[in-house]
């Protein structure tokens, strides 16, 4: 299934409600959420950890946005808008973490 | 009637997410008109409103960020920064946009305690 958050990893506990239930699947970073994606943060760990059973995306145009779009965990892929709409279509539900 | 007060702004609020970032900016150059000591407080997720390098045509949202740098020409010049807040996203103060003073979060509860008027963001 494809879980959606978007808020940010340090001012919400969306993320560690997500990965806490989320057990296998695509999760999309979109809005303030994209924060996770990046290295240096201090959520990177749970990020990575995550990544071994979980496929992690982040929505391009709102890292762009927030200026940090060079600093990509590696191994998180980015989508653009379309992509946004071929991972809800691949997947058979959705949960957004609002 | 000139009584010159010292004005915070706490920004605690990443921006674009929430309108909380652009509302705040907005209100501190009303108050610049009005001759206070004005100063800003970035803490938590309101250190990434100064972040370099933000570009915004991908979400057709305005891009505010370059305010920040002309906030010195309507003698906004305190901007201070919370160590422990940049510290946890990975950023420097190389990564912000705009010069600032970067605070421990205890010099930054004194500097707070000392003003007459604290705004929220």
């Amino acid at each position: 299934m494809l879980h959606i958050i978007n808020k940010s990893p340090l001012g919400n506990c969306s993320l560690d409600s997500c990965l806490h239930i989320a057990e296998s699947g695509d999760i999309l970073l979109i809005e303030d959420a994209v924060y996770a994606a990046t290295k240096g943060n201090a959520v990177e760990g749970k990020v990575r950890a995550a990544m071994s059973r979980l496929k992690i995306h982040v929505l391009l145009p709102d890292l762009e946005a927030r200026g940090l779009a060079d600093r990509i965990i590696e191994g998180v892929s980015t989508a653009d808008y379309g992509g946004f709409v071929d991972l809800v279509a691949a997947n058979k539900n959705c949960q957004s973490w609002l | 009637m000139s009584v010159v007060k010292k004005f915070m702004f706490v920004n605690r609020k990443a921006p674009y997410g929430t309108i909380y970032a652009l509302e705040a900016l907005e209100l501190v150059l009303i108050t610049a008109a009005f001759d206070q000591d004005v100063s800003l407080a970035f803490l938590d997720d309101g250190v990434y409103q100064l972040k370099k390098g933000q570009q915004t045509r991908g979400i057709e949202t305005r891009n505010f960020s370059p305010a920040y740098r002309a906030l010195e020409d309507h003698d906004i010049k305190k901007l201070y920064v919370e160590k422990e807040a940049l510290e946890a996203r990975g950023l420097t103060e190389e990564d912000l946009l705009v010069g600032v003073t970067v605070l421990g979060s205890r010099e930054m509860g004194v500097l707070m305690d000392q003003q007459d008027v604290v705004l929220s963001f």
